[in-house]
């Protein structure tokens, strides 16, 4: 138990003082408080990840898997997977599922927000069952997502029959698979930007939009030339860490179709998990070179967002 | 005449709620048919002749699988408070050397994809034989938690008052007494919202248990279902039964922590 004395100050702190000074005690103190979690990010981040790209530069079977005694390929894997007739297609895939997905899920979180800014009755209830979808296991999810677009028993199908749209093969087919995979994404997504775009909406005072209504400015207007452009920091992390998790997607995809039909739904992150974990054959080494392709690219929109917000602080 | 327009809106927004939870509605719908009208065409918009066939196919097999979930989950609280709260607390009320860099570390570790972490553990519990155990499953799924923790407590406690602190000092408490009888009660809040994401995430993690935990007698109730999907298509009602149940943890921390909720999502994206 870390009861080890503080460094005294001796001196009562006036509020200038303690303002000025952040912290107290001594940096061992703390250290040992955090011990914990650096052991923690070293043992269960640094080293899986060391190992991830140990098994990337590697030719590692099965075999070598459990024995440890892999060829030594350098960047082999890297120069493979690039090369791969997969690779184009599943970059665009996940080009197409992250950026429409975004798009939709930011559009309709927007809308919603502004909807629910006003208070009128049961607001704040209906607001708190937009949480559900994302609450929800995405097991769950994907799984009722599947039995609605199913060919002959969907619901949805039945729906679009109804208006006379013929049968649609959503997941069966490769001109939808991927877009049935988006459309439940979409859903899976509204309620993350609702809640954050609803409280950046709570950030904005009130008077901006009195000055606003007293210059006679209707709501469409108000909403394109107040409410956006000072919600414009907020939208920017909304979709700066959605396009981070989005991109990360694995198991809303692997439970619909696999990536398939024919890879038309093959995402990166999809191709990874298939590569290591989705066959009877795994292939550890290539499937780490891809999800290591799939972290540089994260980093970097990360990044962007961890500078985004840092400039918000100040 | 505000009144008027309100109940209007009101109407708008039952309507947006139920489209919204229409598949919500449908699970349940389904998980209650008999499973001779599930191929009906058109599908009944109402179980018209309700039965819980689907409730006891499930209760027949998945059982076990909801304890491993809750074994899991609760596992994973308790790891994660452990490890994030004396950290948020260095991090935000002590002077901790390089806390701006753990911070930016912890900030990146949210990013990588879980595929990667997957990958590394799956290397790691090879060699030491934790593939398929609780103890396994529980340390990769708090990774989920861990970070989202400690930066939820960093920001919570740099608000407490510094006199609170200095005070406590004076009285002659040390770092250890002014965690755990000071700044650790006050930040009950922060520790139910973090609490109840770790165990949320841990419940819902599908990645981890379909990758590390996939051949054992352990088996946790994302993967339950899953291998329920695989195994039988006919049995539609049982699965959507099996997806209600395993669905209630969320219904629960949407009526009684809502609040909490909405604080979690709002957390680690904006400052307030």
């Amino acid at each position: 138990m870390t009861t080890t004395a503080t460094t005294a100050d001796g001196e009562v702190s006036s509020p200038a003082r303690a303002r000025r000074r952040r912290s107290t005690g001594s940096p061992w103190v703390a250290v040992a408080f955090a011990a914990p979690l650096i052991v923690y990010l070293a043992a269960f981040y640094a080293y899986p990840l060391i190992r991830s790209v140990d098994l990337s530069i590697h030719d590692y079977n099965i075999r070598a898997f459990v024995q440890g005694n892999a060829e030594f390929v350098g960047l082999q894997n890297y120069a493979d997977i690039v090369s791969s007739p997969l690779f184009p297609s599943a970059l665009w895939n996940t080009v197409l599922f992250v950026g429409v997905s975004l798009l939709f899920q930011y559009a309709i979180g927007l809308a919603l927000a502004v909807f629910f800014r006003a208070n009128f009755k049961l607001s704040g209830f209906l607001r708190a069952l937009f949480l559900v979808p994302w609450l929800l296991p995405l097991i769950v999810s994907a799984s009722t997502w599947s039995w609605m677009m199913n060919s002959d028993s969907g619901i949805i199908n039945s729906f679009l029959g109804a208006v006379g749209v013929g049968q649609i093969n959503w997941i069966t087919s490769p001109d939808t698979a991927l877009t049935a995979v988006i459309i439940a994404n979409i859903w899976l997504g509204i309620p993350f930007n609702l809640v954050i775009l609803y409280s950046g909406l709570q950030n904005i005072p009130g008077d901006v939009y009195e000055a606003a209504s007293l210059d006679g400015a209707g709501a469409w207007t108000t909403f394109w030339r107040v409410t956006f452009p000072l919600l414009r920091p907020v939208s920017a992390i909304t979709v700066l860490l959605g396009l981070v998790y989005t991109l990360k997607v694995v198991d809303i995809i692997w439970i619909m179709t696999k990536g398939g039909p024919a890879n038309s739904s093959l995402t990166l992150a999809v191709w990874s998990y298939r590569e290591a974990f989705g066959t009877g054959q795994p292939a550890f080494s290539p499937a780490a070179a891809v999800g290591n392709v799939l972290i540089v690219i994260a980093l970097i929109f990360g990044l962007a967002y961890v500078r985004l917000q840092r400039r918000e602080e100040h | 005449m505000t009144a008027r327009r309100t109940w209007w809106k009101t109407a708008l927004g039952v309507l947006f709620a139920a489209i919204m939870l229409f598949p919500v509605y449908w699970m349940i719908n389904v998980s209650l048919t008999q499973r001779g009208d599930l191929r009906s065409n058109p599908p009944h918009l109402f179980p018209v002749n309700p039965t819980l066939e689907g409730y006891s196919a499930m209760l027949d097999g998945q059982l076990p699988s909801l304890g491993v979930s809750l074994l899991v989950g609760l596992g994973c609280v308790v790891l994660t408070l452990a490890i994030a709260a004396p950290a948020g607390y260095a991090m935000s009320l002590l002077r901790l050397p390089g806390g701006r860099t753990l911070n930016f570390i912890l900030l990146v570790a949210q990013m990588i994809p879980a595929v990667v972490m997957a990958m590394g553990f799956y290397a790691i519990y090879v060699r030491l034989g934790l593939l398929n155990s609780l103890w396994g499953l529980i340390l990769a799924d708090s990774t989920i938690a861990v970070p989202f923790g400690v930066l939820l407590f960093t920001a919570f406690m740099s608000g407490i008052p510094r006199e609170l602190i200095q005070a406590a000092k004076i009285d002659g408490a040390g770092a250890w007494r002014t965690f755990v009888s000071i700044v650790m009660p006050i930040s009950r809040n922060s520790a139910l919202t973090v609490s109840l994401f770790a165990f949320l995430w841990a419940w819902s993690d599908f990645v981890f248990a379909s990758t590390l935990n996939r051949n054992g007698s352990m088996v946790p109730v994302t993967l339950s279902i899953y291998a329920f999907i695989g195994n039988n298509t006919t049995q539609w009602n049982a699965i959507m039964a099996t997806a209600v149940v395993a669905s209630v943890p969320a219904a629960v921390l949407l009526v009684f922590a809502q609040r909490y909720v909405a604080a979690g999502v709002t957390a680690g994206a904006v400052k307030d």
